[in-house]
């Protein structure tokens, strides 16, 4: 019988602890527990056949740590034959007359994954699916994925399951004391992620015993539609007389689980210091009980790597301007490949409360596979937002989805049966939320019934591709009411059949209703209040839009949505509207001062952001950008740097001045990229930290003061093999070159980078330093220059580009 | 047996932290503190401070020091091991929030990623340290003292050892902590060290960076 049929109605008992055990027979600390399945069979078998005997209807294979990772490819194979033959021995050597299946148990591969770790996604996939693959030719029934720690590790191994074999998956993780895994998912986040991708069952093991774990299982419960798995450990261990003991005994244990098999758990075990008492414990207090029914919870929502969002009730705001459309600097960014100036409008859209963070990185002159992979990839490192793919490249979708830290809201499907072959088999392996657009082959119908017929179609070729009701977001389509004047009624008219008819939440782009007409917040604010009368559940906006943001906070107080108006009076607090903001004339009475030549200067040098962003504005409106950075910004980082050299200045005030004058340089950049006419800019300047070092502060810091010396900077990032510098400096004809490395271990990688620059590019001068680099190691490798500081990397660098001049 | 513990937040000693920034004390100026405070209210909940750990026999012969689960040759760590039979092995860390800060603000606000870092490395140190003296006094009841402690890559102790510290350890299911192809630690903030256990109770040196090579060390005391 296969497992999820026993699993239909029954309650599956599964094994306890091992590590525990096998000490108890020897195991030595560090030793790989994963080789007694071949030196001591017998011992794996007989423990194995204890857990059998107690009423375990799965066993692990002895397999946790079995992958590529640690064993060659022969031995791995070697281990999971033997692992898996083990189980079975037990399993027939066993006098219980349960169901018995055996499940290859597959534990972290105690790497962490990238942005934070080294472990490339696509690496791990491929780790993980080799285990699988050999797991399944040597016999498995199914598949555990366990004590996983990590959502974004867990997701890869959940793939590499999915496509290497058809066995039942079962995926477990470890939570923390807060509820949390280690690297900040919730359980309602890794519900959204697993279930979307298609486990069979889904749960929790390790870390802490049943009473300390019983909140995070109920949030399971509460979410999950697919049968729910519990495997605590037996409490925390004690030393007593110079044994270990664990705090939590059979009787309580069992006590424990049994009271969270009666909430609905599906599949119970235990974990570490748990033995076979502790499962026979479990299965006499449950035994013969009816399991209750997993019921599906129709939860629409979608996820990041720390925590989900659902569609009900209140609205969700979903920031529109990651989008290169219409927009100027949007669109050099991309063609620069400036990825900070694309992180930047993420964060401030989070800054203004959007949950959901629209992605659309298309641009004919660029690579979208990589560029939509890439920004997705960087805004996740540092962004908890659940993000909304925007791409109509499929292959696009395909690689960012696939990469993606949760699961995320798919912009879009529509109603045209290639497109809907295209995205849908996409929505079924990696998971999301789909905004489903109601125009297909014949275009936008023009009436509401027309669309809502497209809704109707959209939905039940899901369903033949085994997609539910609750994965699909309908956007109706707001149509300018300056072509058409009954535009936003038959938009607001489908919306509300799809909501309330169909039972499906909905989505809109709502500024397209005011196309070419003036004052459109107007427009656009009360549409969308007509809208979300009518059933909107998310909409896709700017959050920098007053009138857009009053409607969203009025609606909720007035629908009882927001608890005491706290949301609309703390919004209400903060709203200045743009006629009272404060005007940089005041700003520049007050700030200028004897000691500075001017306000500009003086925000500059104390590091005031915001303030020398706004002064450089107002500037530009009478004085040229060039004459602003020569006569204001550069003396004003002239005084900081010199202050640091003479040590007067420390280098965090060194940075915020730096910060100050790049804010003021953007609103010069912006300035300038409406005008005609280039910048004199210096010299280009190649930097990276070299192959096999991580560190990047330093250089990061190089980069900012030559940035704003002007250099035409090309940061390489960190870990930078010799050959890609060396083919950059080429490709540029760059004429300086910095090289930054902060261990000694890597300075080898370093004195690689200048021998094959040396050969390729000689006419490049090499400037080197970090925290190890000293004057004497910097002559042995070769370099032209040591830099103490990043101060002094700037005054080599303008002495060079000085040279180039004359 | 390795054991597993989570601490509550230790106390933070600004001091340090402005000083690892590149700042002194008492000569920070008013915008420096405000942005140092303003990047510890934004990160302090989010810290979380983590300690797996054990204790294990060690056997010397010359400069080879054997403690079962890993041998190595460091004159460096002998000398410090001095009238030493057994030690704790500890990794520390506290965890990933902040390396997510630091890499938000690395260019966003370098000044900002400068100071989580400066703070990320006072809250590890400051974490060790009260680690460190809940053992020294659970020891006393066995008479016993611990001795400064010593990390892979100190001196000559060669990083190489990081690799079984973390199989004997098990840092990665412990307490979330990994260890990359190059050596290094992800989570960043964190700390693996070897710290002897005496008969003798160790009396502090009164020039701690007396026994440090680099005498062109910009913290020398």
């Amino acid at each position: 019988m296969n497992v999820l049929d026993y699993l239909k109605n029954n309650i599956i008992y599964m094994d306890g602890g091992m590590g525990t055990l096998l000490q108890a027979e020897g195991l030595q600390p560090g030793e790989h527990p994963e080789r007694w399945n071949l030196e001591h069979p017998e011992v794996i078998i007989k423990l194995q056949k204890m857990y059998f005997d107690a009423g375990a209807n799965i066993i692990n294979t002895n397999t946790f740590g079995a992958n590529s990772l640690k064993f060659d490819q022969e031995e791995l194979e070697e281990i999971i034959k033997a692992a898996i033959a083990n189980a079975k021995a037990a399993a027939a050597a066993s006098t219980g007359v349960q169901e018995k299946f055996v499940a290859l148990d597959i534990g972290p591969s105690g790497r962490l994954l990238k942005p934070y770790g080294d472990f490339d996604f696509e690496e791990a996939v491929a780790v993980f699916a080799e285990t699988v693959r050999f797991g399944v030719k040597h016999g498995a029934d199914m598949v555990f994925i366990e004590t996983m720690n990590d959502s974004y590790e867990t997701k890869a191994a959940l793939l590499a399951a999915k496509e290497n074999c058809h066995l039942p998956v079962f995926v477990s993780n470890a939570y923390g004391e807060d509820g949390k895994l280690m690297t900040g998912a919730s359980p309602a986040s890794m519900v959204a992620m697993l279930e979307g991708m298609g486990a069979d069952a889904i749960g929790v093991n390790c870390s802490l015993g049943p009473k300390a774990l019983a909140s995070v299982v109920e949030q399971y419960l509460e979410k999950a539609s697919v049968p729910v798995v519990l495997k605590p450990n037996a409490g925390l261990p004690r030393e007593v007389d110079g044994k270990t003991v664990f705090d939590v005994l059979p009787d309580e244990f069992s006590d424990d689980v049994a009271g969270l098999i009666a909430k609905g758990v599906r599949i119970a075990g235990g974990c570490c210091g748990t033995t076979p008492a502790y499962i026979e414990a479990v299965v006499e207090k449950t035994k013969g009980r009816k399991p209750l029914p997993v019921e599906k919870k129709n939860i629409t929502c979608v996820s990041s790597y720390t925590h989900a969002v659902e569609f009900g009730a209140s609205p969700i705001i979903i920031g529109e301007r990651i989008n290169p459309t219409g927009k100027k600097r949007f669109k050099q960014a991309l063609v620069e490949n400036d990825i900070d100036y694309i992180l930047n409008e993420g964060l401030t859209q989070q800054e203004k409360g959007v949950q959901i963070l629209d992605v659309n990185v298309g641009l004919p002159e660029i690579d979208e596979v990589e560029m939509l992979k890439k920004v997705c990839f960087e805004l996740q490192a540092i962004i908890d937002l659940p993000l909304q793919i925007d791409t109509s490249d499929v292959a696009a979708m395909e690689q960012a989805l696939r990469r993606y830290n949760g699961k995320a809201m798919i912009n879009s499907v529509n109603g045209k049966q290639e497109n809907m072959d295209a995205i849908f088999p996409l929505v079924k392996k990696y998971g999301g939320l789909v905004v489903a657009l109601t125009l297909d082959e014949g275009g936008i119908p023009d009436t509401a019934a027309g669309r809502v017929a497209i809704a109707e179609k959209i939905l039940k070729t899901a369903e033949s591709y085994g997609i539910e009701k609750k994965d699909i977001i309908f956007d109706t389509l707001a149509m300018a009411i300056s072509a058409d004047p009954n535009a936003a009624k038959a938009t607001v008219d489908a919306l509300h059949e799809i909501k309330h008819r169909l039972g499906c939440h909905t989505s809109l782009g709502v500024s397209n209703i005011s196309f070419g007409l003036p004052n459109r917040d107007a427009i656009n604010s009360t549409f969308f209040a007509m809208a979300l009368e009518n059933g909107l559940s998310a909409a896709i906006m700017n959050p920098f839009s007053g009138d857009m943001m009053k409607t969203y906070f009025a609606y909720r107080a007035l629908h009882g949505l927001d608890e005491n108006c706290g949301d609309y009076i703390d919004f209400a607090s903060k709203y200045v509207p743009a006629a009272a903001a404060t005007t940089v004339t005041q700003l520049t009475a007050a700030s200028a001062s004897e000691e500075y030549k001017s306000a500009l200067q003086k925000a500059v040098v104390k590091g005031l952001k915001d303030q020398a962003g706004e002064l450089t504005a107002k500037l530009l409106e009478e004085t040229a950008p060039l004459e602003i950075v020569q006569n204001e910004i550069i003396p004003a980082l002239d005084i900081v740097g010199k202050g640091y050299e003479e040590k007067t200045v420390y280098l965090p005030q060194l940075l915020m001045a730096a910060e100050a004058a790049k804010s003021a340089f953007e609103k010069i950049k912006a300035s300038m990229s409406t005008e005609k006419g280039e910048a004199a800019a210096k010299c280009s300047f190649v930097l990276a930290t070299v192959k096999g070092d991580i560190h990047d502060i330093g250089k990061n810091i190089v980069k900012l003061l030559l940035e704003n010396y002007g250099f035409d900077v090309t940061d390489l990032g960190r870990d930078v093999a010799p050959e890609v510098i060396v083919e950059e400096v080429k490709k540029q004809h760059a004429p300086l070159c910095g090289l930054s490395a902060l261990m000694t271990t890597t300075v080898p990688a370093m004195e690689e980078t200048i021998k094959q620059l040396r050969v390729e590019a000689p006419w490049c001068k090499v400037v080197v330093g970090g925290a190890v680099l000293t004057q004497d190691y910097a002559d042995r490798i070769g370099a032209d220059k040591y830099a103490k500081d990043a101060m002094e990397s700037v005054r080599y660098a303008d002495e060079i580009n000085a040279g180039l001049r004359e | 047996m390795i054991w597993a513990k989570t601490y509550a937040a230790p106390p933070v000693n600004e001091r340090e932290g402005l000083r690892y920034a590149g700042c002194h004390f008492r000569e920070a100026t008013v915008e420096e503190r405000q942005l140092f405070e303003a990047c510890l209210s934004e990160i302090q909940g989010k810290l979380s401070y983590k300690v797996c750990w054990g204790r294990f026999p060690v056997k010397k012969e010359g400069i080879c020091l054997d403690f079962g689960f890993s041998q190595v040759d460091s004159a460096g760590l002998t000398k410090n091991l001095e009238g030493c039979e057994e030690i704790i092995l500890f990794a520390a860390t506290i965890g990933l929030e902040i390396d997510r800060a630091i890499r938000k603000y690395t260019n966003l606000s370098p000044a900002k990623a400068l100071f989580f870092q400066a703070i990320g490395a006072e809250r590890i140190e400051s974490l060790c340290d009260a680690f460190c003296e809940e053992q020294g006094k659970a020891l006393q009841a066995e008479g016993k003292f611990l001795k400064p402690r010593f990390s892979p890559g100190y001196g000559d102790l060669p990083l190489e050892m990081q690799k079984d510290i973390f199989r004997v350890l098990d840092c990665s299911r412990k307490i979330g902590l990994t260890l990359n192809e190059s050596l290094l630690m992800s989570p960043s903030k964190s700390v693996t060290a070897i710290v002897g256990i005496s008969g003798e109770e160790y009396q502090k040196e009164k020039n701690k960076c007396g026994a440090c090579q680099n005498l062109d060390c910009a913290f020398r005391g």
